[in-house]
């Protein structure tokens, strides 16, 4: 039982995780993307709709991070180069990849997915309880906590990580010592694009092997909440995700032991607490100030 | 060879007018591209989208009924934007203000009077406000994002009425049908010219123009716009930026609450698991291509409503997924965000290197 709780749990948590990680690097350097639920839908659905037609689960989530980044490349186009509202942008990109999936995906309704198949490591696979939770997991976990170490690691311990940090911290600064705020900003904003549609990927081909109209449910929006709630900071972002996927699978085990609960009070539970996270850590100045990126939502226009 | 943003002196008033205009126009154009990937006429599709529902009286009745909540909504909306409040949860604050204002005729069906349908509608209207007042009051009180915590409670209000529908509020003698019962004639708001349109259409132009009023000839309308430019020079003029969040939020949630009651008092009649086809996200676009203006809202959510009913034309007439409606709906606020960087910016394409001493251009 708790076995089988845990399994869940880390499939819930691996989207949001990925989806985080992603908004996490692009915030550091200074951009908010609100429009991570619209990249990662539209990765969903693309992942899936590759996958079935070529039958290959790799290729379609190769087509799923390529479909996050396209449409990630819209949204830094207008806010970087054209100087749009962040916000109002992000909005946009969200409400674009909801429409735009459903349309593609309209064909794809009720049909059975393909699911990426687990990789049992080999000998830690087979010890009792750790093997089976930990390692005979799909490649996309694996890669999830490997994007967490890279991105740590990139940030805090590369000049490419200094430049980008620098870049969201002051982009004034930076573009006087020579930077291109602007090219670093649009790089980082595909890297997000990236995860996001890897995430949806991990949705529709792992998470359920199906395509649903909309089945990313809010998701998208609470990576971005994980990103405050690890106030910037990768690691937490690990806590954060298993966290909320935790919340989310409540649901489904609480049905299972016949909880008389209305399942739309279970079903609202991730949102709640997504609300009262957020208060909590916004209620302390002392932590969000800290990492906060200061140009975060910031234009910027360079003179030249 | 490249393009460059040169910031102009002063905002383009020419360009401020030209802007949605041209973002439509660049909308149809993307619009007939995606008809010719389906496999449609680009310009056939594009007369029965754009065209085709204003040919005939009950189509544009249909179209002005479902632009009314959304004008109604971007009203409020457009008040939060201006004064740099991002309330994006209008569409958890239609459906509570839906809940309170149907909380009479369902709980209280034999309350039949002259009352009913005013008491309905100021329900309504504090219900949404309250519901928007949860992300307001944290933002002032906590400095949470408003962004994340309005849109979330989208989410809870669309689980609580799938709840009150299925469970306590669904009709008794409804074999079970996930609906509530339906409103009596006292609950319900008339007809006006007899046809598609309810009350709620002249309800509403009545309060947009209010509004229109308000924001360009009085104080509060000077104080919103100031606290959203400038909100340190807001603060010398002894504005204070949390109450005026409460006000724009609380003022946004009456709006879209107001607009939920009306919605499922006219053209529902009862309430369903769903009661909104998105209509508090469509507002957020009617806001911008209006120019967070109330007239040029009623403009602008005219023409978002088209997309609703075009959607719905080109779905039975040829076969295109109505989805279409709202990946229009998406390109263009994309296109009108784009647009608006003209108002603020010359867009100047470079072919040689610039001087840096003059600054000039060798070749415009």
């Amino acid at each position: 039982m708790f076995e089988a709780i845990l399994l869940t749990v880390i499939t819930a948590a691996t989207p949001l995780l990925i989806a985080a990680i992603g908004e996490l690097v692009v915030e550091r350097s200074g951009v908010l993307n609100l429009g991570v639920e619209g990249m990662m839908i539209m990765g969903a659905v693309v992942g899936f709709a590759v996958a079935n037609q070529t039958g290959s689960g790799a290729l379609g989530v190769v087509g799923a991070i390529l479909a996050g980044m396209a449409m990630s490349a819209l949204f830094g186009f207008l806010v970087l180069f054209l100087v749009a509202n962040q916000v109002a942008t992000g909005l946009a990109l969200t409400i674009l990849g909801i429409g735009l999936s459903g349309m593609i995906g309209e064909a794809f309704i009720g049909v059975p997915g393909l699911k990426i198949p687990e990789l049992y490591i080999p000998v830690l696979s087979d010890i009792p309880f750790i093997g089976p939770v930990f390692f005979q997991q799909d490649a996309l976990v694996y890669l999830s906590f490997a994007l967490v170490g890279l991105v740590a690691y990139g940030l805090f311990r590369t000049r490419m990580g200094l430049v980008l940090r620098a870049v969201g911290d002051n982009h004034g600064s930076a573009h006087a010592l020579g930077f291109s705020v602007i090219k670093v900003r649009f790089l980082a904003v595909l890297f997000g694009g990236a995860c996001a549609g890897l995430a949806g990927a991990y949705m529709s081909l792992a998470y359920t092997p199906q395509w649903v109209e909309n089945m990313t449910a809010g998701r998208g929006w609470i990576a971005l909440a994980l990103v405050v709630f690890a106030s910037w900071l990768p690691f937490r972002v690990i806590i954060g995700a298993y966290l909320f996927g935790a919340v989310g699978v409540l649901n489904l085990h609480a049905q299972a032991i016949e909880l008389d609960i209305p399942s739309q009070f279970l079903s609202s539970l991730p949102y709640l607490a997504t609300i009262v996270v957020l208060v909590l850590i916004s209620a302390n100045r002392r932590l969000t100030l800290v990492n906060t990126p200061a140009c975060l939502g910031k234009p910027f226009v360079p003179d030249r | 060879m490249r393009l460059e943003l040169v910031k102009r002196k002063e905002r383009s008033a020419s360009m401020a007018v030209m802007s949605p205009l041209v973002a439509v126009g660049l909308t149809a154009l993307a619009a007939a591209i995606i008809f010719a990937i389906s496999g449609v006429n680009p310009l056939v599709g594009l007369y029965e989208f754009f065209i085709d529902p204003l040919t005939e009286r009950w189509s544009l009745e249909a179209t002005i009924a479902k632009a009314t909540p959304l004008i109604l909504i971007g009203c409020g909306l457009a008040v939060c934007y201006l004064s740099n409040n991002w309330n994006i949860g209008a569409e958890g604050q239609f459906v509570v203000g839906a809940l309170f204002g149907s909380a009479l005729p369902v709980l209280f069906p034999s309350f039949e009077n002259a009352l009913t349908l005013p008491l309905m509608l100021i329900f309504g209207a504090v219900g949404g406000a309250l519901w928007a007042l949860i992300p307001a009051v944290l933002k002032t009180r906590f400095n949470t994002n408003e962004i994340l915590t309005s849109l979330m409670l989208v989410y809870v209000a669309s689980l609580l009425l799938d709840y009150l529908v299925r469970g306590p509020w669904r009709d008794p003698d409804g074999f079970n049908f996930p609906e509530s019962r339906i409103f009596s004639d006292a609950a319900t708001l008339p007809d006006v010219f007899g046809g598609l349109m309810s009350l709620a259409t002249p309800i509403t132009i009545v309060i947009a123009i209010v509004l229109a009023i308000v924001l360009a000839k009085t104080l509060k309308g000077f104080e919103i716009r100031v606290m959203g430019e400038s909100p340190r020079a807001g603060s010398f003029a002894g504005f204070s930026a949390k109450k005026l969040t409460i006000f724009s939020f609380a003022l946004a949630g009456a709006l879209a609450g107001l607009a939920g009651t009306m919605e499922v008092s006219a053209a529902l009649n009862q309430l369903l698991p769903s009661i909104s086809p998105g209509y508090g996200f469509t507002a957020i676009i009617v806001a911008f291509l209006g120019r967070l203006n109330p007239i040029g809202i009623i403009i602008a959510g005219f023409v978002l409503a088209l997309s609703y009913i075009g959607g719905e034309g080109v779905q039975s007439g040829l076969g295109v997924s109505n989805e279409i409606a709202s990946v229009i709906q998406g390109l263009l606020l994309f296109f009108v965000l784009a647009c608006d960087t003209l108002i603020l910016y010359r867009v100047r394409l470079v072919t040689r290197k610039v001087s840096a001493t003059t600054g000039e251009p060798s070749h415009v």
